[in-house]
């Protein structure tokens, strides 16, 4: 494959054509901060976290999509680079519960985020969600970063359970009609929960041991909802 | 609520609907759920889940769509559902106040339906009618209609309730048509679609009848070459240069889209052609589609404009008749036909990548460019893509040759161009000017000056424009004029601001109008356009926080360098020339209305 030679942070960089900036740069040890970028995932652009300044290039470019070019010359820790990543992680905390997101939580301390950035700013604060025997869904720690509606679909698993509802700032991950888990096609293949970075996906008894649960009253409840389940079907 | 709960619901009436757009499987979904919804009033979850299998759309999906979609509702609504503009034009006279006469009369809020369900009250995005004061969306009856009211007022908002008011002329919007120039406005503005025989009497269709019979794919690219147009969208990128890219991508089928979504707030010089001269679009468009080689042209219009999509429909059928549409048209190998798409609450659907989303079946999110729509536009396929005003320039650069059109401008900037006049003047309405006049001589001697006071501000460019004082005025509006002092021409709207009116509530609705409109796709849009609302709101309410003056500029700084899409890249902009311009509006507290 055809090589392009670039400059990342003024190190020359060698890569084969078709190689992302967030690869280029990650070869030669340069790391790109990203959120919503997975690697079993197609790459979407979303969090704009990867945000880089290509010169000549009128905006900053999100490197987890952007290709290498002949002569490109990039630079990852500019000003406009470092005020877009910080104002990004100061609104996300501002929205989100981030208390589950280590490597978020680990962003914010590199970007010296004011964590009362925004005073009076509206939070997404839905009730969590316990429908299903397996996972729970407390979507005030959603992100958006789509990684489980895309696992879900043609990214893995092909079940198409999960879209999203609202639009803009008050967009949640939904169901059809805002069904319970279990009326919907999920087949509790657990992919959407592995790929969760922020626990508002996270197992049932995981959740439940942070409730205070022992591991017996967990037992208990789980043979109660077994009968009450058997006894629905008779 | 689930569906077994609804299985009462009869779905007899989808299936007529069903017939027409399961052949096209997901595409046919937008328009699936837009029919449906005349004949429930909403979409209840077994008409939705009868559409998913009918169509092929996992049942997911299509309630994402419901919900993407400001005109389409998963829950019951009111008999009538009034959407009232409360954007800057229409504030300037008084919408704020029409939404309460509303929601008074409904006995609700705003996004309220009254207890015996007459009635739904929202809050509207921009409808278009900038130049005829306050306009009200109506959906009412069974199967559902839809029409926009102008010039509604406080007192006269009960003749809106089941669309009462459409037998009076009290709100009908008669557009004001001026300028310098009329070549592409001669028949627009006079309150009914000049039909195809009409248009033929004045030299209309002699443009496809030249390009069929006497000129090739490439000729017609040359031409549109060296006539310099640039789109008229916004984007000002040059038109052939999206043929010529489509023409030569390889793949077929290829794709000709027409962009009638106009949703810019302050915009409506599509509508103005739509409703008046639809013929003249269309012509551009057959045009552009033999130019790149299309089999398929769509026309993407805006949901809100019910009247432009049912005059388009009429001019089709008359131009199908006539043979300019269809198989080998004008007895040339051409065949051809147009499809039309109406849009569903969505200003992000004026995206080009939105739009072909849209067309697809799916949520209006904007795609990760490149690739560009010239390779892997619609259903990812080479597609063109061009304004309404852009194509209705067309048919004279062919009729008269591109130096003609050239003349019409200046060096850099050619042709006529269609501006938007909204607000404090004396004359709103819709200019065709040639490039080079001055912003003095247009509102000055053509819109008959500023009302109510004097020249405060200037928006040029919509919502995602930027402000001008009265000390551009000398500025020539040209490309590159615009660009010189900082400014954009972006969409051709002007609106005009008197010293009485306070800018922050101005700004206010701007800021409401993105967090709205903002799909959620991109972090620094879905958050930084609601933290701005936040931040600008409590500064129209005279409330503004230590360091608001900062927290705006790096929200808006982040939106303009990181966002996905225009509509994040443009969203701060009027704030950011607003905070230039009228640095102490951002630290001295003030609570007046528009």
């Amino acid at each position: 494959m055809p090589e392009v030679t670039l400059t990342i942070d003024g190190r020359t960089v060698t890569a084969p054509e078709g190689t992302t900036i967030l690869k280029a740069a990650e070869a030669i040890g340069i790391h790109i901060p990203t959120i919503c970028y997975h690697e079993a995932c197609t790459a979407n652009a979303i969090c704009r976290m990867c945000v880089v300044e290509v010169e000549k290039q009128r905006l900053l470019q999100p490197a987890c999509v952007v290709q290498v070019r002949e002569g490109m010359v990039v630079h990852t820790r500019s000003e406009r680079v470092e005020r877009s990543r910080r104002t990004i992680l100061e609104m996300l905390d501002s929205a989100v519960d981030l208390s589950d997101a280590p490597e978020i939580q680990a962003q914010m301390a590199e970007y010296n985020v004011n964590h009362n950035r925004f005073p009076g700013a509206e939070r997404r604060t839905p009730p969590v969600i316990d429908d299903n025997p397996m996972y729970v869904r407390d979507y005030a720690k959603c992100i958006l970063c789509w990684r489980c509606v895309q696992v879900c679909a043609e990214d893995a698993q092909y079940t198409f359970a999960l879209s999203f509802d609202g639009r803009g700032f008050h967009t949640q991950i939904g169901t059809f009609f805002d069904l319970p888990m279990p009326e919907t096609t999920c087949v509790f293949c657990g992919q959407c929960v592995g790929v969760c970075p922020t626990g508002a996906l996270k197992p049932r008894r995981e959740w439940l041991l942070e409730q205070g649960k022992t591991p017996d009253e967990i037992l208990q409840m789980s043979r109660t909802a077994r009968r009450k389940s058997r006894r629905a079907q008779r | 609520m689930s569906v077994e709960t609804q299985e009462s619901v009869d779905l007899t009436p989808l299936r007529p609907v069903l017939e027409r757009w399961a052949p096209q499987g997901r595409s046919g979904l937008l328009p699936a759920l837009l029919e449906a919804q005349t004949h429930y009033g909403y979409i209840p979850s077994a008409v939705a889940a009868q559409i998913a299998r009918s169509l092929g759309v996992p049942l997911a999906d299509v309630h994402g769509v419901i919900e993407f979609y400001a005109l389409l509702y998963d829950e019951p609504v009111g008999r009538t559902v009034l959407r009232v503009c409360t954007d800057p034009a229409c504030a300037l006279r008084g919408g704020e106040r029409v939404l309460h006469a509303v929601c008074a009369l409904a006995g609700v809020e705003e996004g309220g339906t009254s207890t015996d369900g007459a009635i739904t009250v929202e809050r509207s995005p921009c409808l278009g009618h900038c130049n005829s004061g306050v306009s009200v969306n109506v959906s009412f009856g069974r199967p559902v209609r839809n029409i926009t009211f102008a010039h509604v007022t406080p007192e006269t908002v009960g003749d809106l309730v089941d669309g009462r008011g459409r037998t009076t002329a009290d709100f009908w919007s008669e557009d004001y048509v001026g300028g310098d120039l009329c070549i592409i406005t001669p028949l627009c503005g006079r309150g009914r679609r000049t039909k195809l025989f009409e248009y033929e009497a004045v030299g209309g269709m002699q443009a496809l009848r030249k390009v069929l019979s006497s000129m090739t794919p490439q000729q017609v690219i040359e031409t549109m070459r060296r006539s310099e147009l640039l789109g008229r969208g916004g984007a000002a990128f040059p038109t052939w240069a999206k043929w010529e890219g489509a023409a030569k991508a390889p793949g077929q089928p290829k794709y000709f889209v027409i962009n009638a979504d106009e949703s810019e707030p302050g915009t409506f010089k599509d509508r103005v052609l739509l409703e008046g001269d639809p013929c003249r679009v269309l012509e551009g468009a057959i045009i552009g589609a033999y130019a790149i080689g299309a089999s398929r042209i769509y026309i993407y219009i805006r949901g809100e404009y019910p009247l432009a999509i049912e005059r388009v429909e009429a001019a089709l059928q008359e131009l199908r008749e006539a043979g300019y549409l269809g198989e080998r048209i004008l007895g040339s190998d051409f065949s051809i036909d147009v499809e039309v798409r109406s849009g569903a609450g969505a200003y992000i659907c004026g995206e080009e990548t939105a739009l072909f989303e849209s067309i697809e079946g799916k949520r209006g999110f904007p795609r990760v460019k490149p690739p560009f729509p010239t390779t892997h536009g619609l259903f990812g396929k080479p597609t063109a893509i061009n304004n309404v005003e852009t194509l209705a320039q067309t048919p004279y650069i062919i009729n008269q040759g591109p130096d003609a059109f050239l003349r019409l401008g200046t060096a850099d900037s050619a042709g006529p161009k269609l501006l938007c006049v909204s607000g404090d003047v004396v004359r709103p309405g819709l200019y065709e000017i040639g490039f080079g006049i001055t912003l003095r001589h247009l509102i000055e001697n053509l819109a008959g000056g500023v009302v109510g006071g004097k020249l405060q501000a200037l928006l040029i460019g919509g919502a995602a424009g930027t402000f001008a004082t009265p000390a551009q005025l000398d500025t020539p509006i040209t490309f590159q004029g615009l660009r010189a002092a900082g400014l954009t021409l972006g969409s051709g709207a002007i609106m005009v601001f008197n010293d009485r009116r306070d800018l922050r509530d101005i700004l206010r609705r701007l800021a409401r109008f993105f967090a709205h409109e903002s799909c959620g796709k991109c972090y620094p849009c879905q958050l930084g356009t609601q933290r701005q609302y936040e931040i600008l709101d409590r500064l129209a309410e005279g409330q503004p926080l230590p360091g608001d003056v900062i927290r705006l500029q790096d929200v808006g700084w982040t939106m303009t360098d990181a966002s996905l899409c225009g509509l994040g890249q443009t969203a701060a902009s009027a704030v950011l020339s607003a905070m230039k311009h009228w640095p102490d509006l951002f630290t001295n507290g003030s609570a007046r209305h528009a």
